[in-house]
């Protein structure tokens, strides 16, 4: 089926060309990293390692835990072929012959999908010995997480494809120097390496001219929260945010027709925004979905693409729960292995929730802010931030919602938390 | 971390961390060890078929009269690892840890004893304590028992925000446990999870690898009177 729609074509395209030659069109591409960091990937293949002897992996990183990101699922449930057609494709890049794909333990119907999707593709000559004649043996295999949302980290998820407990290594060494069992590895994201395909087939310049300035090309958008149309949407790269939210094409608007109070626009790790700093920007341009338009202002009046797990909020939202359902979560999910993460994350849940509890002091608000200021830059890996930077942005667009809660903490239970499950009418 | 973990103790976050502003410190200290949750410290060992010493049984002298059993795959599942292990180079068959680990908590009720630890320690031919610290560092790894049908709700923000708190206040209720909870005919049991990544479908809950979206308490009753009914576990693999 999927190759009665053109798929594997990029394959044989690929096949033909030199390794080199694959690695330089996804550099025109411009294509970055979905993963959240967004990175260039062309780079990144360029750093690769190349030890006369060593064999190299490519790992597929479908962790995909970052609250409000369920993209990953999405594609590898749907076209799970594209992901295999990416992975032999990208392999054939960079060398490899053996790649992986990590998928996160609770995604076990998912692997199912893909292990028969490869076994077809066994069974087609597309994986194996000689594959379509080329003389490149490529075997690729699906390896199963156990929840634990650490291991989308690269180095932790290399940990724990090596049957270890998921903690972070020390970088450098950069995983393209020693990565799996100490080999040169290339870590990208699924929607990464699916985009791959469409960049052999239509040419690295053309997907450049998709999207934005260096946003090139499309990105999926997972949105959830208070929206008429949860979803996953694949969009072109610099759309206006107020069309995304607004339009019947995308979310289709607020529920209930509420007023929209806040978005998290790119998972959990990234700073929230209040309603007139994500339509438009400090200065007073339309927000666009791109890397740029939404870091525009920096974390002062912006935020980041991230992986594109887009938590919309309505007016009657309290920002402080919502707040605290991710500290909650970077505590639960915090490896251990550096002090300022793994305190730090419990002091900010512990203290989030005192303040929820109607038990805190204004004082308590300054602690918070002094302990995740506390977090950045002084841990392995970047957990700790993504733990500290939701806290800081809430406290910095929505102090006045902690304030009310230490002042007037009986009416404050006036507020509603959430949608009351049936009739999604307030609580 | 699960709520029912008792490696909460061996756990990283928690270390140390009791002064607190507030509420106190979730990492109280729980008298449960290995030794507690199992009746029995041997083993079979996979190549040559003989009973091996657990090094538990060092720790626990007066448990040595307990019952043994034989902890075995069935072949079906067996095949399945020798093929699982085979994906990886020569001397690296430690990376099938966590997919074998899966397989005996399907197979062996539903949670991991130390026995069935130390079972899948000798399949792999690694240490032991190299099969404890990995299966109490995941979550999805239960080390007591659990019930029949395990109920997993998702409470993470997108959730949250479509009443992810009313599914468990509502199950709470008609199971008569609190979340972390099993009920005592030991059918279900309740607990809340961090994001599963069904965000846009939610609220939802998973039972063994079944995702349940879209969630109305209807659909909840309905879900937890079908599991009434059965008589199988739920199963992730
Ligand atoms: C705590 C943490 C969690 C992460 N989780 C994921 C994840 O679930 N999926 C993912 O693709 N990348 C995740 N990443 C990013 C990866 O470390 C890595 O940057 C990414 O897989 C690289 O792929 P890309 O360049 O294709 O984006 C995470 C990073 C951190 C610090
Ligand atoms: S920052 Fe947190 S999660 Fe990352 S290595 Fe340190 S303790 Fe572990
Ligand atoms: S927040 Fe519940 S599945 Fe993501």
């Amino acid at each position: 089926m999927y190759r009665k729609h053109g798929g594997y074509e990029s394959l044989k395209k690929a096949l033909g060309m030199a390794p080199d030659a694959i690695v330089e069109e996804v550099k025109k591409s411009g294509l970055r990293g979905r993963g959240g960091a967004g990175f260039p990937t062309g780079m990144k293949w360029s750093f690769l390692a190349k030890p006369e002897g060593v064999p190299r992996y490519l790992v597929c990183n479908a962790d995909e835990s970052e609250p409000g990101t369920f993209k990953d699922r999405y594609l590898m449930e749907r076209i799970p072929h594209l992901l295999i057609e990416g992975m032999i494709v990208s392999s054939f890049a960079l060398g490899a012959n053996t790649s992986y794909i990590y998928i996160r333990g609770e995604y076990f119907y998912v692997l199912r999908i893909l292990e028969k999707a490869i076994d077809e593709a066994y069974a087609a000559g597309l994986l194996g010995k000689n594959i379509l004649g080329s003389g490149f043996d490529h075997d690729c295999y699906v390896q199963i997480g156990a929840g634990a949302y650490i291991c989308g980290e690269e180095t932790a998820l290399l940990e724990s494809l090596e049957g270890k407990r998921g903690n972070p290594r020390l970088k450098p060494p950069f995983p393209a120097v020693k990565g799996l069992w100490d080999c040169p590895t290339v870590v990208n994201n699924v929607e990464t390496i699916a985009a791959v395909v469409p960049i052999i087939e239509m040419g690295g310049d053309a997907y450049a001219g998709i999207g934005i300035g260096k946003s090139t090309g499309t990105k999926l958008i997972s949105a959830s929260g208070h929206i008429n149309k949860p979803g996953v949407y694949e969009i072109e790269l610099g759309v206006p945010v107020e069309e995304f939210i607004y339009s019947d094409e995308y979310c289709g608007g607020i529920r209930n027709g509420k007023d929209l109070k806040a978005v998290v626009a790119g998972g959990s790790s990234v700073p929230i925004l209040p309603k007139h700093l994500i339509l438009k920007t400090a200065a007073g341009e339309p927000r666009l979905m791109s890397y740029e338009s939404l870091g525009d202002g920096g974390f002062a009046t912006g935020t980041m693409l991230g992986s594109g797990g887009f938590i919309v909020m309505d007016e009657d939202t309290s920002i402080v729960k919502n707040l605290y359902t991710f500290a909650r979560f970077y505590h639960h999910e915090s490896c251990g292995q550096c002090s300022p993460c793994r305190e730090g994350t419990g002091w900010m849940e512990r203290i989030i929730k005192k303040i929820l509890d109607g038990k805190g002091t204004l004082a308590d608000i300054d602690l918070l802010w002094d302990v995740q200021s506390k977090i950045e830059g002084k841990t392995i890996c970047p957990l700790g931030e993504a733990a500290a930077w939701p806290v800081a942005a809430a406290i910095r667009h929505f102090r006045a919602e902690f304030e009310e809660y230490v002042t007037r903490p009986e009416g404050i239970r006036d507020v509603r938390h959430y949608y009351r499950v049936n009739q999604l009418e307030p609580a | 971390m699960r709520e029912s973990d008792p490696f909460e103790i061996c756990r990283r976050q928690d270390f140390g961390s009791c002064d607190s502003p507030g509420t106190p410190s979730k990492g109280e200290f729980q008298a449960t060890s290995f030794a507690g949750d199992s009746a029995f410290f041997s083993v079979q060992n996979a190549e040559k078929n003989e009973a091996v010493q657990s090094p538990l049984e060092v720790r626990e002298p007066e448990q040595e009269q307990a019952t043994t059993q034989d902890i075995k795959f069935s072949d079906e599942t067996f095949a399945l690892v020798q093929r699982t292990i085979r994906r990886y180079p020569e001397g690296r068959q430690k990376s099938a840890l966590l997919p074998l680990l899966h397989l005996a908590q399907a197979e062996f009720d539903g949670w991991l004893s130390a026995p069935v630890m130390d079972y899948v320690a000798s399949l792999l031919d690694i240490q032991p304590i190299e099969v404890y610290e990995v299966a109490s560092f995941y979550s999805m790894f239960n080390l007591k028992p659990v019930g029949k049908c395990l109920i997993e709700v998702c409470h993470t923000s997108s959730c949250w925000l479509l009443g992810a708190e009313d599914i468990v206040r509502h199950l709470e209720q008609k199971l008569g446990i609190k979340k972390g909870q099993t009920t005592p005919d030991g059918k279900f049991t309740l607990k809340t999870v961090e994001c599963l990544g069904s965000c846009g479908t939610a609220p939802m809950m998973m039972i063994g690898a079944q995702f349940h979206e879209n969630l109305t308490l209807e659909k909840v009753d309905a879900i937890v009177e079908e599991w009434d009914g059965k008589g199988e576990r739920s199963r992730y693999c």
